[in-house]
């Protein structure tokens, strides 16, 4: 495969799951969270600190369709993610030419 | 497991901020010589893909849910320094943008996912590939048995750190069971995505993936002597 045809692929399905698939995820506690309601210590977590941010828990403040919501902070996640990374990682390479 | 504020008191945290400030750092000089024109865009994917993936919460026991963490599928396609960049990226968003994961607990987060996670990972790995034929199906073989310790081995970092300094005073032994109980049970999980992305991968572009490329280069330095 062509590693333009690659890379496309990965981040067509990338936001696909983000923007489409992530509604359907499950709501309940992750792992942590639910140890800690178990045993008790989730009583000391303190509110987040941009827990009135924009997007805020996956969900764009201003869009009520929970489905729309979700969907964009996804793509709006995969989009930041993609781009910060691909540019951090593509400074801190090996330039072509340089010794292997 | 991202950490909320306020379970892990604040000098706890720092130190954990301080060792997981040096690991990345570290790992920013160790990434360059794994990353070239053509895989440094794969690293940049795999760090998106994982921000994906980690939207989708998967239902595990009663009540309880569990996503992919990432570190064994990013170890395995970009080489541990890679890894633990692409999951810190992935952790700093999440926290800055998404108000997933406390501020003054990223330093935690990141030591146990980015860190522990990752390099556990790559020595469950390379123990795995060393025993197993030298086929592209042993290759995500391994990449699957280092996703299911990953999880369990990132969780009882977090009991390691609420062991040190929580600011609960609930039994150190009864969170080390929940949670490492509970997170195997997520890494069955995080082994079926790992084993169905790395095979994606190693269909279409084997000649990009970390853990792969290392073991052909071995073998041709052997037939080159």
């Amino acid at each position: 495969m062509k590693q333009k045809t690659f890379l496309l692929s990965g981040f067509v399905v990338s936001l696909f799951l983000a923007g489409v698939v992530s509604f359907y995820a499950s709501s309940n506690p992750d792992g942590l969270e639910k140890v800690a309601e178990d045993i008790g210590f989730i009583e000391t977590a303190k509110d987040h600190t941009y827990a009135d941010g924009a997007l805020a828990d996956y969900g764009v403040k201003g869009i009520d369709n929970a489905r729309l919501s979700t969907g964009a902070a996804g793509v709006i996640g995969v989009v930041a993610t993609g781009v910060i990374s691909t540019g951090l990682f593509m400074v801190v390479r090996r330039k072509s030419g340089s010794e292997r | 497991m991202h950490i909320p504020d306020g379970f892990i008191d604040i000098p706890t945290s720092a130190a954990f901020a301080a060792l997981a400030a040096g690991a990345v750092a570290i790992s920013l000089k160790g990434a360059k010589s794994s990353l070239d024109d053509k895989t440094a865009p794969l690293a940049g994917l795999t760090a998106t893909f994982i921000f994906a993936v980690q939207m989708l919460n998967f239902p595990v026991a009663a009540g309880t849910s569990g996503h992919l963490l990432g570190a064994a599928l990013a170890t395995v396609l970009v080489g541990p320094y890679v890894a633990t960049l692409a999951i810190t990226i992935v952790l700093l968003l999440q926290a800055l943008l998404f108000a997933d994961g406390g501020l003054t607990a990223l330093g935690l987060s990141v030591f146990n996912m980015s860190i522990v996670a990752v390099w556990v990972s790559y020595a469950i790995f390379l123990l795995v590939k060393k025993i197993l034929p030298k086929t592209k199906s042993s290759i995500t073989a391994a990449a699957g048995v280092a996703a299911v310790i990953s999880v369990p081995a990132a969780a009882a970092s977090f009991v390691l750190q609420y062991a040190i300094g929580a600011n609960a005073t609930f039994s150190v032994s009864s969170v080390l069971a929940a949670m490492v109980g509970t997170h195997i049970l997520i890494g069955i999980g995080e082994a079926l995505i790992t084993v169905f992305a790395v095979g994606a991968v190693l269909a279409s572009r084997s000649d990009l993936v970390y853990g792969y490329k290392n073991q052909k280069a071995s073998l041709e330095i052997r037939s080159a002597a």
